[in-house]
C-alpha cells in the first residue's frame, strides 16, 4: 500500500504513514501559521501553494518529507499534494541548484535575441537548456514569458529579474554566481 | 533601451504617480489624491451607487475579454446568505503583457483602495490578490503596502473610523498561464491543480468556495478609485461610448522605444502610435507585423495599419481585424519569418495547455509537432491546410478559451503571412534544388 495518510489525518486500518516527515522551527512555523490565517478555517488547503514556496526555500525542493508534511499540516493526503506540484512549473519535484537560471524564451524576449541569451548561458556553464550542472549548482531553464517583454531578452535568477540582457551582461552575471558573490534579492517572506 | 512609462494624448490617470519618488508608500499616495474615493464611498455612497458609477464609467474588463465591469458586478446576488469575495488577477501572464506588473510595483495602494471599493460595494469582507508566483517581488511589495494601510487603519476593522471591515490577502500563484483564466484562478486559489470549471454558474454567483465572487484584473481594479473620483460618466468622457476611460498598452519588439503606455480609448490611430509615440521600427527597419492585443488575438500586418486609421480600442481593433486583449501590442519588424513567431506562440500554448480537456491538450501537442516537422525542413504543400483543420478541431470545442486563443494566432499568421508559411512547406530537398537552378 502506498503513503497516503499521515498522522494527523484519518488512518484506515493498515494504512503505513511515511517514514519521515520535515519538521521547521518555530518561527517558520509562525510565518506557516500567517498563511493559514488568510483562509477560512476549513479551507485551509488554499495555503498549499503559499506553504510550497516556503518547504522549496527550506529544503530546497518538494522532497518526501516535505511533501508529508504538507499533506499533514494542510490535512489532505499525499496524493492531493503530489497532484499539485506536478501542475505548476514553479515547483521542484526533484532537486535543482542554487541558481536557477530561468530565461523567457516566448515572442517578445525571442525575436529580440532571447536565442543568443540561452546559448551563452549554455556555454558558460557547460550544460544544456533543462539540465543541472555536475556539481549540483547550477539549472539552466527557457521558460515561458515572465512578463518582462519590453525590457526584453531577459532571464529570472531564482526570483530576481535581470533585463535587458547582452551575452556580456550574461557572463558578468553567471561569474559572480559561479564565485559565490551573486546576492539573492528577492525571497520568499 | 530605456523603457517609457506614460500618457500620450491624455493626462496621465493610471500612471500619475508611477513616476513619483517613492510612488508605493502610503504617503505618498496619499498626499497624490490616494483613499480619497475610499472616504467618499464610505462618506455616504451605499453599494448600489458605487456600482452604478462603474456602470455609468463604461470601464471594460482589461484583463483581455473586455466584458463591461460594472455589469458583471451587478451580477453578485444582493441577497445571498454565503460570503462575497473580491479577487484581483495578478496573474499577468499573457505573452506581450507587463502593464500590471508596473502598477503593483510602483501603485500597490491603488490596487488595494480599488479592491477596497470593490469589496464595499460588493459586501465583501475577504479580498485576495492572486499574483503569479514569477512576480514574488510584487508580492513582497504588496504585503508592505497592505500592511502600511493596516496600520493606517485602513485595512481590517473600522476602516477609516466606519463600520466597514474588510480583509486584503496577498496569494501567489506558481507558475501556470491557465491560472489567469478566472475559473481556474479559483481552482488555483482553492488549492488545486489550475483547471477551468463550467460557466454556467459564473463566479459571481457560485465563484471562491462556492461563493458569489468578482474577479477582476489590477487594472481594472485601479481604474475604480479614479472613477468614483471623477465620477462615472467624467471617466467615460475620457474614451469612447462603448470603451470607456483610458487603457495601458505594454509595448515590446522592435520599436525604438518600448514601454507602458496609457492612451484614452479610441485614440487615433495605431499608426501614429507606433511611428511617432513609440518612435518607429528601430534598427532602421520596416514594420512587418503587430499582435495589439498579447498573443490569443489575431497578428496584423503592416499593411492592415499603415494608412487604415486604425482607432485604438475595442470597436476599432476589431474594425482593424484584431482584438484589445490584454493590450500586450508585440511589434515585428521586416527581419521576423511569422512561421517562426507562430511556431514560437503555439509551443507556448501547448506548455500551458492544462490538460483537462481533449481538444486543447492533444490539439496543441499535434499543432507543435507539425510546426517542428516543418522546421526540420520536411513540410508538405498541404501542411497548411492540416494546421488550419487541427485548428478547427480545438477553436470552440475546447473547455476554456485557451484552445481559440492557440488556434487565433496560426488562422490569422496562414491568412495573412501566407509566403511565410509556403517558403517552409516545400521538402528541403526541393528548396535546394530551386534555390540552386
Amino acid at each position: 500500500m502506498s503513503e497516503q495518510f499521515t498522522p494527523n489525518n484519518p488512518l484506515p486500518q493498515g494504512a503505513k504513514v511515511p517514514a519521515e516527515i520535515a519538521r521547521f522551527s518555530p518561527a517558520v512555523e509562525a510565518e506557516i501559521d500567517g498563511h493559514l490565517a488568510k483562509y477560512p478555517a476549513e479551507r485551509r488547503r488554499s495555503a498549499i501553494l503559499p506553504l510550497m514556496f516556503i518547504v522549496q526555500r527550506e529544503r530546497g525542493w518538494l522532497d518526501k518529507p516535505g511533501v508529508a508534511y504538507l499533506a499533514d499540516r494542510l490535512g489532505i493526503r499525499i496524493t492531493d499534494v503530489w497532484e499539485v506540484a506536478t501542475f505548476y512549473s514553479m515547483l521542484y519535484t526533484q532537486p535543482v541548484g542554487k541558481y536557477h537560471i530561468q530565461i523567457c524564451r516566448t515572442l517578445s524576449c525571442k525575436i529580440m535575441g532571447a536565442g543568443e541569451i540561452t546559448e551563452q548561458c549554455a556555454k558558460h556553464l557547460g550544460i544544456k537548456s533543462g539540465e543541472t550542472s555536475a556539481d549540483g549548482r547550477f539549472t539552466l531553464s527557457e521558460v515561458e514569458c515572465l512578463g518582462s517583454c519590453g525590457t526584453a531578452p531577459m532571464l529570472q535568477l531564482g526570483f530576481d529579474y535581470h533585463e535587458n540582457l547582452t551575452p556580456e551582461k550574461v557572463d558578468e552575471l553567471l561569474d559572480r554566481c559561479q564565485r559565490d558573490e551573486y546576492v539573492f534579492t528577492v525571497k520568499v517572506q | 533601451m530605456s523603457m517609457f512609462i506614460g500618457a500620450i494624448g491624455c493626462e496621465p490617470l493610471q500612471l500619475r504617480r508611477v513616476s513619483l519618488e517613492r510612488s508605493e508608500t502610503l504617503d505618498v499616495y496619499r498626499r497624490n489624491g490616494g483613499y480619497e474615493a475610499l472616504k467618499k464611498v464610505l462618506d455616504g455612497m451605499s453599494p448600489g451607487a458605487v456600482i452604478d458609477e462603474v456602470k455609468k464609467s463604461a470601464l471594460r474588463g482589461r484583463g483581455g475579454a473586455g466584458f463591461p465591469t460594472g455589469m458583471k458586478w451587478s451580477f453578485v446576488p444582493k441577497d445571498s446568505p454565503k460570503p462575497k469575495y473580491v479577487v484581483c488577477n495578478a496573474d499577468e501572464s499573457e505573452p506581450g503583457t507587463f502593464k500590471d506588473r508596473y502598477l503593483m510595483e510602483r501603485d500597490p495602494h491603488m490596487l488595494i483602495e480599488g479592491m477596497l471599493i470593490a469589496a464595499y460595494a460588493l459586501g465583501s469582507k475577504a479580498t485576495y490578490i492572486y499574483t503569479r508566483g514569477e512576480y514574488r517581488y510584487l508580492i513582497n511589495i504588496m504585503d508592505a503596502a497592505i500592511a502600511e494601510a493596516r496600520a493606517a487603519g485602513l485595512v481590517g476593522e473600522k476602516i477609516m473610523g466606519t463600520d466597514f471591515a474588510c480583509e486584503v490577502y496577498t496569494h501567489t500563484g506558481a507558475g501556470a498561464y491557465i491560472c489567469g483564466e478566472e475559473t481556474a484562478l479559483l481552482s488555483s486559489l482553492e488549492g488545486l491543480r489550475g483547471h477551468p470549471r463550467m460557466k454556467p454558474p459564473f463566479p459571481a454567483v457560485s465563484g471562491l468556495y462556492a461563493s458569489p465572487t468578482v474577479v477582476n484584473n489590477v487594472e481594472t481594479l485601479t481604474a475604480v478609485p479614479d472613477i468614483i473620483n471623477m465620477g462615472g460618466a467624467a471617466y467615460q468622457q475620457l474614451g469612447t461610448e462603448k470603451s470607456g476611460g483610458t487603457k495601458l498598452w505594454s509595448v515590446s519588439g522592435h520599436v525604438k522605444r518600448p514601454g507602458v503606455y496609457e492612451l484614452p480609448m479610441g485614440y487615433d490611430d495605431m499608426e501614429k502610435f507606433i511611428m511617432e509615440d513609440c518612435q518607429g521600427i528601430a534598427n532602421g527597419r520596416q514594420l512587418k507585423a503587430v499582435i495589439p492585443g498579447g498573443s490569443s488575438v489575431y497578428i496584423m500586418p503592416a499593411a492592415d495599419i499603415i494608412g487604415k486609421d486604425v482607432r485604438m480600442d475595442y470597436e476599432g481593433i476589431v474594425t482593424g481585424g484584431s482584438m484589445v486583449g490584454s493590450g500586450g501590442f508585440m511589434v515585428m519588424d521586416d527581419t521576423v519569418d511569422v512561421f517562426e513567431t507562430t511556431k514560437n506562440l503555439t509551443e507556448f500554448y501547448k506548455h500551458e495547455s492544462c490538460g483537462w480537456c481533449t481538444p486543447c491538450r492533444e490539439g496543441t501537442d499535434w499543432l507543435v509537432k507539425v510546426f517542428k516537422r516543418i522546421a526540420n525542413g520536411e513540410g508538405r504543400p498541404e501542411d497548411a491546410q492540416l494546421l488550419l483543420d487541427i485548428c478547427d478541431n480545438i477553436e470552440g470545442k475546447s473547455f476554456c478559451p485557451l484552445g481559440d486563443a492557440a488556434s487565433w494566432p496560426i488562422q490569422s499568421a496562414i491568412k495573412k503571412f501566407p509566403d511565410d508559411f509556403r517558403k517552409h512547406l516545400t521538402p528541403l530537398v526541393r528548396q535546394v534544388e530551386m534555390t540552386t537552378a
